[in-house]
């Protein structure tokens, strides 16, 4: 008997999110993702200043805060082919790496770690046992039977005042639950550690940014980080070396605690490894730029088609024709009215909102092609790219995290249990941990430029009459981002971003082929069709992003708002 | 035990010295007598914790994040110890039927007695079809609600004033939670997001004192706007002797003069900003080399921008020179707090659902 659930909201991602999918013998058997806010972002930024864009996309997310920013001053430095100081492209890294840091501690264990954690499992836990366990994966010295305690003590006493908060109603004692209790323990207590692990991140962020969440120190042309070691008013020694410490104790959480707690739960359930591939077509964009044109980076780009790491392409600079003619978005399922494939400079859209068809239309959300299939974008895909480009640096990173894998589960795993569920966040963890040492190779990249007298931040951009079209890319937390925009005399007369969880989230297409959440969901397990944690576990490794995903312009700028009856 | 504040504390690093710190900080945000910390320390640390409901609407979740960042109280202690945040969709373990029925237990259980917090703006349009959650409008569940809460925070420039969605053209008609509400309190913490130190400080006073803290007249609490950016800026000393940053890593700009000429909008915010800064790093933006682009101010986005040009109708000192209007950007002073008059409220329950959709006026209500 195949039977229909609906989830809404999916709760712990950014935005407003609904999964429908139709279970059948304990699997799923098909599924629809469909985004549900739309805000028209845009629309509103054009006839605005290129300057000012950033500041505005910027807003499409917090929790992916700096990442809109970054990709939207590249498409409009893209347009003017404006280069970039190294100063800048060096604050613009860090940045970058600081952000992602924070942004990956949270997506685990705020997010997504209570799909695979029973809270209530852990008050039987024996904390010396719990210490143990934590102990024969890693050397982090917070890892004692005391502070253990400690924590099952607070969550007892959570459980005792009958307020839970926002652990009410988890799905505690599910059977898809099987971590041992210690397991759950020390997991338990490091979701409350990454709490501050992940502000510290924010901290180091904040001093070369002035604030966040949404960074204020990006410009058209560069930064406007004032660089001065000899002012109090600048980003001098002083501060270069604070922001040099929070992320060496950044970087101590995630490769000590963060990479070995993923890795350990990976294997503890190793059942979980077959599940959850989807679409194997994978796409990333290079970052942690090292020129003034960006033609050369510390992190690769490409793409891989049907999961077969010989079929890579690069994507080599930020000029790179094959991503730039490849990429087209359709709408045959999305609340737009028509039924067409364009490219991003040439999209104009009207939103027409059906209700939720099952055949027609269903989601705010786009579904972005390339080359005409759907891809997975995200951590993974850049793992990928990179492992099957002979990326040394990511090699050697992806085997140390599949040996610990194979340590903690008893069998030896190789590269290819990372097209699932759990190899999202194995990837995801790895980049973290790579990034965090590329933040602190990018702070010395800094710091020596500035020692040779470079002061250099920003190039002034410079609006010529007539149209210019640029596109900016970058690798954010949730993989690969651009942003496109036409220029006619000095306004924005365009603007289109397309975003990871786009990719990832996006609809059915023309041709019927599913986005990357619909198609990994099916053929996972579904023990209790009222309580579908399997299904939060598949579409939390993705990390999503609903926000970010929903789009919208119209480029003649009409009022052309039309919405059927319901 | 008996140096934490409870028993069962697990933050071995936050012990009560730590805690009382933090009150006391935030004591002085608030402007209140250290006499009143212990009834700070007990509010924030009682028996029974007063229950949340968070809504998120039209928004990014960047308030939310600001209170990651937040360190006195942390977000740990904050959701923990202090509120029951019982149902928020960031962070709940729950989702789907699992949720809502974390929403109506409190609903029901609370009424009258839970704090609201709204994130993000409603749309009003078409309905309001562009924000749903659980198969209902943004709309008809701030309808739901809104008048069973004891007090409304509106959190951010989203739900307080309609924020970035509501920028001209305002496609979906979207609106802050005071355009919307009556009857029910409401309070707006505006900033895009806000420091999380305004939040938090309105809440403890909430939970001291049982009621909100003064207001001024957009509904914004004295103690985190009470003073004009400009008034309190450390960069203000070079402002009135004519020293400014040109361009962006000039010697001005390195050596921190003014940055007014850059397009800073110190001069038209009301915010705490310059002294109660952010992330607990010393900063804001304006110390690191940015003009402040004035995101506690209803409709910033359109009175504003562009972000990048001098805000009109300045006297610069010593020059006896007035900006030129036409030049720069269309903010005029004066202008925002005159505004505020024409914020209508609509009402709650029926009259909310009601009015709401019915006018497709083009910048949705926005108060320009």
């Amino acid at each position: 008997m195949t039977e229909r659930i609906t989830i809404d909201p999916i709760t712990r991602i950014e935005g407003h999110l609904r999964i429908d999918a139709e279970v059948d013998g304990g699997k799923v058997t098909k599924a629809w993702s469909s985004g549900q806010m739309w805000r028209g972002i845009e629309l509103i930024l054009q006839g605005r200043d290129p300057r000012d864009a950033w500041i505005f996309t910027q807003r499409i997310c917090g929790v992916c805060t700096t990442v809109h920013a970054l990709a939207s001053v590249r498409a409009v430095e893209n347009a003017l082919q404006l280069e970039i100081p190294l100063n800048a492209q060096y604050i613009r890294n860090i940045v970058m790496s600081i952000h992602a840091l924070q942004d990956h501690i949270v997506h685990f264990y705020v997010l997504s770690a209570l799909d695979w954690v029973d809270v209530v499992s852990a008050l039987k836990a024996d904390p010396a046992k719990t210490a143990a366990l934590a102990g024969s994966i890693s050397s982090w010295p917070n890892n004692s039977a005391k502070r253990f305690k400690a924590v099952q003590e607070k969550v007892q006493g959570i459980v005792d005042s009958g307020q839970l908060g926002p652990f009410a109603n988890g799905y505690w004692g599910h059977p898809a639950m099987t971590l041992p209790p210690e397991a759950n323990l020390m997991a338990v207590a490091h979701y409350l550690e990454a709490l501050d692990y992940q502000r510290k991140a924010t901290q180091a962020l904040g001093i070369i940014s002035g604030k966040n969440p949404h960074i204020q120190n990006l410009s058209v042309g560069g930064v406007t980080t004032a660089l001065n070691p000899d002012s109090d008013s600048a980003l001098n020694m002083e501060r270069l070396y604070w922001i040099k410490q929070l992320i060496g104790e950044v970087r101590g959480f995630i490769q000590q605690v963060y990479l070995p707690d993923v890795a350990a739960i990976g294997a503890l359930y190793k059942d979980w490894l077959p599940y959850g591939a989807g679409v194997t077509n994978y796409l990333a964009v290079p970052d942690m730029v090292l020129d003034t044109k960006a033609t050369k980076f510390d992190l690769p780009g490409g793409t891989i088609m049907n999961g077969d790491l010989s079929t890579v392409k690069p994507i080599s600079s930020f000029n790179d024709p094959y991503f730039r003619d490849n990429v087209v978005e359709n709408i045959s399922h999305a609340w737009y009215k028509g039924d067409w494939s364009k490219h991003p400079y040439e999209e104009e859209t009207v939103p027409e909102y059906t209700e939720f068809q099952d055949d027609g239309k269903y989601t705010w959300l786009k579904a972005p092609r390339f080359a005409g299939k759907p891809m997975q974008v995200g951590p993974l895909a850049q793992l990928l790219v990179g492992y099957a480009q002979g990326h040394q640096e990511i090699i050697k990173n992806v085997n140390n995290a599949l040996s610990l894998v194979s340590s903690v589960a008893g069998v030896t795993v190789g590269p290819e249990v990372l097209h699932s569920t759990l190899g999202r966040h194995v990837a995801r963890a790895v980049r973290a941990s790579m990034l965090a040492d590329l933040s602190l190779k990018h702070w010395d990249l800094l710091v020596d430029n500035i020692g040779k007298g470079d002061l250099t931040i920003f190039n002034k951009p410079v609006f010529p009459k007539g149209e210019q079209r640029g596109f900016g890319i970058h690798e954010a937390p949730r993989g690969a981002l651009s942003h496109w925009i036409v220029i006619q005399d000095g306004k924005i007369k365009n603007y289109q971003c397309v975003v990871p969880s786009t990719w990832n989230a996006g609809p059915r297409d023309k041709e019927g082929l599913p986005g990357p959440y619909e198609a990994s969901l099916v053929g996972n397990p579904i023990a209790d069709a009222k309580q579908p944690l399997e299904v939060l576990r598949t579409i939390h490794s993705f990390d999503p992003c609903i926000a970010c995903a929903v789009h919208m312009l119209d480029p003649e700028g009409k009022e052309t708002i039309k919405v059927k009856a319901l | 035990m008996t140096d934490t504040v409870k028993s069962t504390d697990l933050d071995l690093q936050l012990n009560r010295r730590g805690f009382l710190k933090g009150c006391t900080m935030v004591a002085a945000a608030l402007g209140i007598s250290e006499a009143m910390i212990p009834k700070l320390v007990e509010a924030a640390t009682s028996a029974q914790r007063p229950p949340v409901i968070w809504l998120h609407f039209q928004e990014c979740t960047g308030c939310t994040e600001s209170l990651l960042r937040a360190s006195h109280p942390d977000i740990g202690r904050l959701i923990l110890d202090i509120i029951s945040l019982d149902y928020h969709e960031t962070v709940m373990a729950a989702a789907g039927h699992q949720a809502e029925k974390s929403l109506h237990d409190t609903l029901d259980k609370y009424a009258g007695k839970f704090l609201c917090v709204v994130e993000g703006a409603i749309p009003t349009k078409d309905k309001g079809i562009y924000c749903k959650i659980a198969g209902r409008t943004a709309v008809d569940i701030l309808a739901e609600v809104a008048p069973k809460a004891a007090a409304i925070i509106a959190i951010g420039s989203c739900a307080s004033y309609g924020g970035i969605q509501a920028a001209a053209p305002n496609p979906t008609g979207a609106k802050g939670v005071k355009d919307l509400v009556s009857g029910t309190p409401v309070i707006n913490i505006p900033g895009c997001p806000p420091n999380p130190i305004s939040f938090l400080g309105t809440v403890l006073h909430y939970l001291t004192f049982n009621r909100l803290p003064i207001t001024d007249n957009l509904g914004r609490p004295l103690f985190a706007y009470g003073r004009k950016i400009h008034d309190h800026c450390e960069r203000r000393a070079h402002f009135d002797e004519g020293r400014f940053a040109e361009q962006f890593g000039d010697f001005g700009h390195r050596n921190g003069y003014c940055l007014y000429k850059v397009g800073c909008k110190g001069p038209g915010t009301f915010s705490n900003c310059p002294s109660a800064r952010f992330n607990d790093v010393d900063v804001w933006p304006v110390s690191v080399g940015h003009g402040c682009v004035g995101c506690t101010e209803p409709d910033f986005w359109d009175t504003m921008t562009p972000f990048y040009e001098r805000l009109p109708n300045v006297q610069i000192p010593g020059t006896g020179g007035i900006t030129d209007v036409d030049s720069a950007g269309k903010k005029i002073l004066g202008v925002a707090a005159a505004a505020v008059g024409i914020h209508a409220a609509i009402g709650i329950g029926k009259k909310l659902v009601k009015g709401c959709g019915c006018k497709d006026d083009k910048k949705g209500g926005t108060n320009s």
